[in-house]
């Protein structure tokens, strides 16, 4: 009797065993059902809801670039740059001994673990929860949007900039000190010329995030075009909201074409 | 003696440094600061942090399903998103996508939908379905389409075309060459991005009852309009944990599968 061996091929997979797979899958699957019973949408009302959108862009057209309307794009797309740009040179100064406290190589452990801390702590909240917060502490306006887009900026830049920290070549920090360099001679010659091109492209794309950001920080009251945009939405005034819209998405479009040339320059 | 720059470096180092220094003053001119409220913050925020502590442990209760529908809103949004990116970041791939009109077709729908925040497209939804979890959901979905199809299309740009031609070689259809030459090259960065964006999306989640689309968000500004900062408190604490538990996850998943 001889056995015959089947010979059929079959995909190559992450998970070890196909009972582990489907497990895998099955259990997403479960996960997903889950929320759509939780949730459970009647249909009747995403049609309702569609035939809103239907209305809702009939009374967006022709978006209104009148006068007023123009006047006052321009005065909240001009605070949200400003806002933008402030807040990303107040975030970076303060990132960078930020960054070289969480940098493992650079900083004692202790140190390392205030600056992760610090950098966990501003990276966790929402801008906008935060934006809450400040509106609280220094008013509405524009300065607690900038202070919000600063804390958040502390994260985002700190936790980069100390991974590039750690993956520096120690000879050249480690030769200068050779020459007789103090900490900050061996700072400024051996560790700075190596991270600069990183800390000029990371702070270019952080400025990028931070325009985009600063376009809704004025929802809860930190000012910039986000406030604008808010009351027109409550006021239904939908066409002034399209023209809101399209001038948050060109200008978002050109930050963005702007911060890829700068990096692209410097990286 | 030996020095870093030259003359011409030094001037157009210091020239870099002023036309910096002028954009933040004028910046800063421009937002019009209130320094009066400047005065007073150091008292507002003791003032805030005195009410805010103890948080009230017993609010727990009320927040929990708001949570729970939060962590919903964020699945479906990327479940959702899943399903309509991956035809638009095909379409919008250069080497796979059928025709070049449609890749600019797929580059203009991700270029839209990433640009708006998901905050402003909750805006939007709550317009269209009223108050609630399925603004948020639309919000989030299509926030993330931009985000998927992007990382997507050029993953899907970058793939070896070798194993692409040896499907189509041994006599495969189209859709042979998908599920057996292209989806296998980019399912790590796949499933990598999809959990990262739901990563994200439960972030976003958090803040969308802001503006009215449900989730622990609309638990918040109640909260906040009534000023009752201890549930405040718990509510951010609330929050602080379910990003961690979820930032966790995507971490130990991404580590395991080597994708984004």
């Amino acid at each position: 009797m001889s056995t015959k061996e089947s010979h059929t091929w079959n995909r190559p997979s992450v998970f070890q065993s196909r009972v582990r797979k489907w497990a895998v899958y099955s259990g997403i699957v479960l996960f997903v059902l889950w929320s759509v019973w939780e949730l459970r949408v009647p249909i009747d009302r995403l049609i309702v809801g569609f035939g809103a959108g239907a209305d809702m862009v009939s009374s967006m057209f022709p978006p209104d670039f009148g006068p007023t309307a123009r006047g006052r794009i321009w005065t909240g797309m001009i605070d949200t740059i400003a806002m933008s740009i402030v807040a990303t040179i107040a975030g970076v100064i303060l990132s960078a001994p930020v960054a070289f406290m969480a940098a493992k190589n650079y900083a004692p452990r202790p140190v390392y673990y205030i600056g992760m801390g610090i950098i966990v702590f501003s990276r966790t909240f929402h801008p906008l929860i935060l934006a809450i917060v400040f509106v609280k502490a220094v008013g509405v306006g524009p300065l607690a949007g900038v202070i919000t887009l600063a804390v958040v900026t502390i994260g985002f830049f700190a936790k980069l900039l100390s991974e590039e920290i750690e993956d520096m070549d120690r000879l050249q920090y480690d030769a200068i000190r050779a020459t007789g360099a103090n900490p900050f001679q061996s700072l400024a010659y051996g560790i700075i010329p190596q991270i600069k091109p990183r800390f000029i492209g990371l702070s270019v794309y952080r400025w990028d995030i931070n325009f985009r950001a600063s376009t809704i920080i004025g929802i809860v009251g930190g000012g910039g075009i986000g406030s604008t945009l808010m009351s027109s939405f409550q006021r239904f005034q939908l066409d002034f909201s399209l023209a809101i819209l399209i001038t948050i998405l060109i200008c978002v479009m050109i930050g963005e074409v702007m911060s890829l040339k700068v990096r692209e320059k410097y990286q | 003696m030996w020095n870093r720059f030259d003359k011409r470096d030094n001037i157009r180092r210091y020239g870099t440094a002023l036309v910096g220094l002028a954009i933040l003053i004028v910046s800063w001119r421009v937002m019009n600061v209130n320094y009066e409220y400047l005065l007073t913050a150091h008292y507002e925020i003791y003032d805030l942090l005195y009410r805010m502590v103890p948080p009230d442990l017993g609010y727990v209760n009320e927040i929990a399903s708001p949570l729970i529908e939060t962590i919903h809103m964020s699945i479906m949004g990327t479940a959702l998103s899943i399903i309509v990116s991956v035809p638009i970041a095909y379409l919008a791939a250069n080497n796979v996508s059928p025709h070049w009109t449609l890749v600019y077709f797929g580059k203009f729908i991700i270029s839209v939908t990433r640009s708006i925040s998901a905050i402003i497209w909750a805006l939007i939804f709550v317009v269209m379905f009223g108050p609630g979890a399925l603004a948020g959901i639309f919000a989030l979905a299509v926030r993330s389409i931009g985000f998927i199809g992007k990382l997507l299309s050029e993953a899907i740009e970058e793939i070896d075309p070798i194993p692409v031609e040896a499907v189509t070689a041994t006599g495969g259809n189209k859709i042979d060459v998908f599920v057996y030459g292209i989806v296998p090259q980019i399912k790590p960065a796949f499933i990598g991005m999809s959990t990262y964006r739901w990563d994200i999306n439960i972030r976003q989640a958090t803040v969308l009852g802001l503006v009215g689309a449900g989730g622990i968000g609309l638990v918040l500004d109640s909260a906040i309009t009534r000023l009752y900062w201890p549930g405040v408190t718990t509510i951010l604490l609330s929050i602080l944990l379910i990003v961690i538990f979820s930032e966790g996850i995507s971490a130990y998943l991404r580590k395991k599968i080597g994708g984004v």
